[in-house]
C-alpha cells in the first residue's frame, strides 16, 4: 500500500478524476481555508492542518480525529483556495477511506438504516401525513417509501456496493446488528 | 394566438427528496401552486428516493451515493423531462452526479452495471434545475412582479443561499459565490429590502453530517447566523433549501433546549414568501404548521 496521498488519488480519482485529488500536492499551507471555515470558528477543525496531515501521511491520526466529521461540506475553502486545492472533495475522500475502516459513528450509520428501510434519510410518519393533507397534498408522496418494488431497487444498490456490510446492517431486523429491540 | 407571455407550457419532473414532502410539505404545496400559476406543470417522479444527501453519503461511500443519485436521474430521463428541486442537498447531489457521469465514461459504465440489475440506465438526457432559477429565469422577474398583490415594502429579508446552490461554482454555474443576486432579485420583486448582514454567506451548519455528528455545535453556527441577521434589522430569513429549513426552523426549538433562548425568527422557503406576496394564506403555504411563527407584517 502506498501513502495516504496515493490512496486518496486512487480512490477519489475514480469518481472525480485523478487531477482533482492531485491538487492536494499544490497546498502551500497559507491557511486561507482555515480563515474562512465556518466550522473552524466553532470547532477544533483546522482545514489547513487537515491538508498537512494528509500530505504527511498521518493516516491513523487523521482517521481518528473527531473534527474530520465537523466539516459541513460548505465549499468555502474549495472556492477560495489560491492554489486551486479541491479541499472539500479531498475531505470527503478522506472520510470515505476512514468509514471503510470502521470510523463511522452510530448516528451516521443510522442515516443509512433509514434509507435502506424506507428509501429516505428522513421518512414520513402519520403526523407528517396530516401536515400534507392540511396543505391539500396526497397524504403520502409517490416516492420509494410508498412503492415497495421501487424501494427494492434502492436496496439492491446498497447490497451491491456493500454499504450494508460497511455499516453492519442486519437485513433480518432491518437495523444495525445488535440494535434491534428485543 | 395566445398572448406571447403565455408562450409554451412547460413541465418538469419534481424531485421531492425527503425533507420537502416528509417534513415541510408547505414548501411542496407553495412551489407547485406558484409554478402552476405561471403555466408550469410539475409531474411526480414515481419511486424516487433520497437524493441521497451529498455531504452524508458522499462522505461515507461515494460509490453508493452515485448509483442512488443516478437511479433518480434515470427516472426523470424515462419521463423525458428536466428536473426541478426545492432543496440544495438534492440540487447538489443530483447535479453533481449528472455532471460526473456525463464526463466519465468508465464511471458511467460502472454505475449502469448496477442500475441494469433492475432495468434502468443513466443516459445523461435530463437537466437538474433549482426551483428558484426557474422562478428567476423561466418565469422572469417582470411576470412575478405583476402577480404581487400584497407588496412587502416594509419588510427586511435576510437572504440565506445555503451552500450547495452556489458552490462549487464550476458545477453550479450561477456566477460568483460571494456576490450572488438571484434571491435578492426575487425578494425585490415583492418590494422587500434585503439588507447585507455579517454572516449572510455562512452555512446553516447542518450539512456534511455535521448536524448528526454534534447537534449542539451545529446549532451554534446557526445561532451566530441568526443573531447577525437580527442585528441587521431583518424581519425574517428566506432561503432556497428544505434542509436549511429543517435546521433553521426546527433547529430553533433545539436551540431553546440547548441554549435556553427561543428566537422565534421567521424562516420561509422562497416560494412560501412569494406565495404570501401573491395573496396566498399562511395555511395554504404550511407556514402555520412550523416552529417559527409569522409576524403580522408578513401576513397583513
Ligand atoms: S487555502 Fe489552499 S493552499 Fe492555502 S492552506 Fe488551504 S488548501 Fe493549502
Ligand atoms: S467545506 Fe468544510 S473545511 Fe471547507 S470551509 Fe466549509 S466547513 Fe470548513
Amino acid at each position: 500500500m502506498g501513502t495516504l496521498y496515493d490512496e486518496l488519488v486512487d480512490y477519489g480519482g475514480e469518481v472525480f478524476g485523478r487531477e482533482h485529488l492531485e491538487t492536494l500536492r499544490e497546498c502551500v499551507q497559507c491557511g486561507k481555508c482555515t480563515g474562512g471555515c465556518p466550522s473552524g470558528r466553532n470547532t477544533a477543525l483546522r482545514t489547513r492542518k487537515l491538508m498537512q496531515m494528509a500530505l504527511l501521511d498521518l493516516r491513523e491520526e487523521i482517521f481518528n480525529a473527531p473534527e474530520l466529521w465537523f466539516c459541513s461540506t460548505c465549499y468555502t475553502c474549495y472556492e477560495r483556495c489560491p492554489k486551486g486545492v479541491k479541499v472539500t472533495d479531498i475531505i470527503r475522500t478522506i472520510r470515505n477511506l476512514a468509514a471503510k475502516e470502521g470510523h463511522m459513528s452510530v448516528p451516521h450509520r443510522m442515516i443509512g438504516v433509514y434509507v435502506m428501510k424506507t428509501g429516505h434519510a428522513v421518512p414520513i410518519g402519520p403526523d407528517q401525513m396530516k401536515l400534507r393533507e392540511a396543505v391539500g397534498l396526497d397524504s403520502q408522496p409517490p416516492t420509494a417509501q410508498k412503492h415497495k418494488d421501487q424501494l427494492e431497487q434502492v436496496q439492491t444498490i446498497f447490497k451491491t456496493t456493500g454499504y450494508d456490510a460497511m455499516i453492519d446492517f442486519d437485513w433480518d431486523t432491518m437495523t444495525l446488528k445488535g440494535m434491534a429491540k428485543k | 394566438m395566445a398572448k406571447e407571455a403565455e408562450a409554451e407550457t412547460r413541465e418538469y419532473a419534481y424531485f421531492l427528496g425527503c425533507i420537502t414532502p416528509n417534513r415541510y410539505p408547505g414548501i411542496e404545496a407553495a412551489t407547485k401552486r406558484i409554478l402552476k400559476e405561471f403555466g408550469i406543470g410539475t409531474q411526480e417522479m414515481i419511486g424516487a428516493s433520497c437524493c441521497p444527501a451529498p455531504g452524508v453519503f458522499g462522505s461515507f461511500d461515494m460509490h453508493t451515493w452515485l448509483p442512488v443519485a443516478a437511479r433518480n436521474l434515470a427516472i426523470a430521463e424515462e419521463m423525458d423531462l428536466e428536473i426541478v428541486v426545492t432543496c440544495n442537498g438534492c440540487y447538489g447531489s443530483l447535479q453533481e452526479a449528472d455532471h460526473l457521469l456525463r464526463e466519465n465514461t468508465k464511471l458511467r459504465e460502472k454505475t449502469n452495471a448496477i442500475l441494469g440489475k433492475f432495468g434502468r440506465e443513466f443516459k445523461g438526457t435530463t437537466k437538474v434545475n433549482h426551483s428558484i432559477v426557474v422562478l428567476h429565469d423561466v418565469i422572469g422577474l417582470e411576470r412575478l412582479k405583476e402577480a404581487v398583490t400584497k407588496p412587502m415594502t416594509d419588510v427586511n429579508v435576510a437572504v440565506h443561499y445555503g451552500c450547495h446552490f452556489l458552490k462549487p461554482r464550476e458545477v453550479r454555474g450561477h456566477g460568483s459565490s460571494e456576490t450572488p443576486y438571484i434571491l435578492e432579485d426575487l425578494m425585490q420583486v415583492t418590494g422587500a429590502k434585503t439588507p447585507e448582514y455579517k454572516d449572510k454567506l455562512m452555512c446553516c451548519g447542518a450539512g456534511g453530517g455535521n448536524r448528526t455528528a454534534d447537534s449542539v455545535q451545529s446549532l451554534e453556527w446557526m445561532r451566530q447566523k441568526l443573531v447577525s441577521a437580527i442585528e441587521a434589522g431583518c424581519d425574517c430569513m428566506v432561503h432556497p433549501c428544505a434542509f436549511c429549513h429543517l435546521q433553521l426552523d426546527r433547529g430553533q426549538t433545539e436551540m431553546e433546549q440547548a441554549f435556553g433562548v427561543f428566537f422565534n425568527f421567521p424562516i420561509l422557503f422562497t416560494t412560501q414568501f412569494l406565495g404570501l406576496a401573491m395573496g396566498l394564506s399562511e395555511k395554504e403555504l404550511g407556514l402555520d404548521a412550523q416552529t417559527t411563527t409569522m409576524p403580522e407584517k408578513l401576513l397583513k
